[in-house]
């Protein structure tokens, strides 16, 4: 029983390389490829927008990664193949947006939103402090506070 | 009062932000190439292997280019609108071939008839590329001097052919 526990394990395993890719060749040159990953992941796919360059399978991204891998062989710098894309496809797809004017709001928004948080509540916490402050206890309630802090547990002083 | 108010104004401004927001296409990116001058390409055309086309020879003229592929359903849904157009002469329409098989492609043409003067085949995405394609069908409109005017993504209607491309295309015209 326990054999054919295994076996039946074992087949199964095995049958997940039916699904598994034929492994692509990772071209000539894997410093390349290394570079190209890095590159890619930085890039947004147009197709799936939510997926990088890097991990995007749609048509257009395995053609814009044999592009890219054509403009790496022939020198060109990373500068210039974000500049090649941008010029086609738009700042889309860059997924770390340049720092511009159009852009600041996007840049500087959530500090500017986290510096008025905290002037908010600087300004609520001081008032409040101002309202405990403004009512010290007179000397009636201090003799009374005193009188209750020392009496014993349990026994209600009236 | 006030602690009402501002938390109801920033309740409205963000339902509008929202709002705005939810009545946008993601999808529709803003394509810099508007009103820069259309990159030029030398492809075989469809018909006819042997010969090419290139944007270039379009100078002095304002002209449609077509993105399309036979394996694109939505294609089909603004093809009879192409047709149509071609027909009332009004701008003459260039199929750019997509990523297509040509028997394919050619079988498509025979089954939704042809709209284009001619198209040309991009079968490595290449010239696609180069125009910004990433959603089959686009359509962009050039003019005399060659520089894009127009585009859309994705099938275009009859609201975009009359109230966009044909008047772009009289005042281009003029």
């Amino acid at each position: 029983m326990k054999r054919f526990g295994l076996a039946v394990i074992l087949v199964y395993a095995a049958s997940f390389g039916v699904l598994a890719q034929e492994a692509r060749p990772m071209a000539d040159d894997p410093e390349l490829e290394k570079r190209l990953m890095k590159l890619s992941q930085e890039l947004r796919c147009l197709v799936c927008q939510n997926e990088t360059l890097a991990d995007s399978q749609a048509g257009l991204a395995v053609d814009l990664r044999r592009e890219i891998r054509e403009q790496m062989k022939a020198g060109k710098s990373d500068q210039e193949i974000i500049a090649f894309l941008t010029q086609r496809y738009g700042e889309f797809v860059l997924y770390r947006p340049p720092l511009k004017p159009a852009t600041y709001l996007l840049w500087f928004g959530p500090f500017v939103l986290l510096l008025v948080g905290l002037a908010v509540l600087y300004k609520y916490v001081k008032q409040r402090r101002e309202m405990i402050s403004d009512q010290p206890l007179s000397a009636d309630e201090r003799r009374r506070a005193q009188e209750l802090l020392r009496s014993k547990p349990g026994k209600e002083v009236t | 009062m006030t602690r009402y108010v501002i938390p109801l104004g920033i309740f409205v401004v963000l339902v509008a932000f929202l709002a705005i927001g939810l009545g946008r296409d993601p999808r529709k990116v803003p394509s810099p190439l508007i009103d820069k001058p259309a990159p030029d390409f030398q492809l075989t055309q469809l018909h006819d292997p042997s010969r090419t086309f290139s944007a270039a020879e379009m100078r002095g003229k304002v002209w449609l280019l077509n993105v399309w592929a036979s394996w694109c359903i939505s294609c089909r849904e603004e093809h009879p609108l192409f047709l149509k157009l071609a027909r009332s002469g009004e701008v003459p329409v260039y199929g750019l071939n997509y990523k297509d098989k040509r028997e394919e492609a050619l079988r498509w043409l025979q089954e939704f008839r042809d709209p284009y003067i001619l198209s040309v085949a991009d079968t490595e995405g290449r010239v696609g590329i180069d125009y910004g394609v990433y959603a089959v069908p686009e359509t962009f409109l050039i003019d005399r001097e060659g520089f894009i005017r127009f585009k859309h993504i994705g099938p275009v209607t009859a609201g975009v052919i009359n109230d966009k491309i044909l008047p772009l295309v009289r005042e281009l015209n003029r």
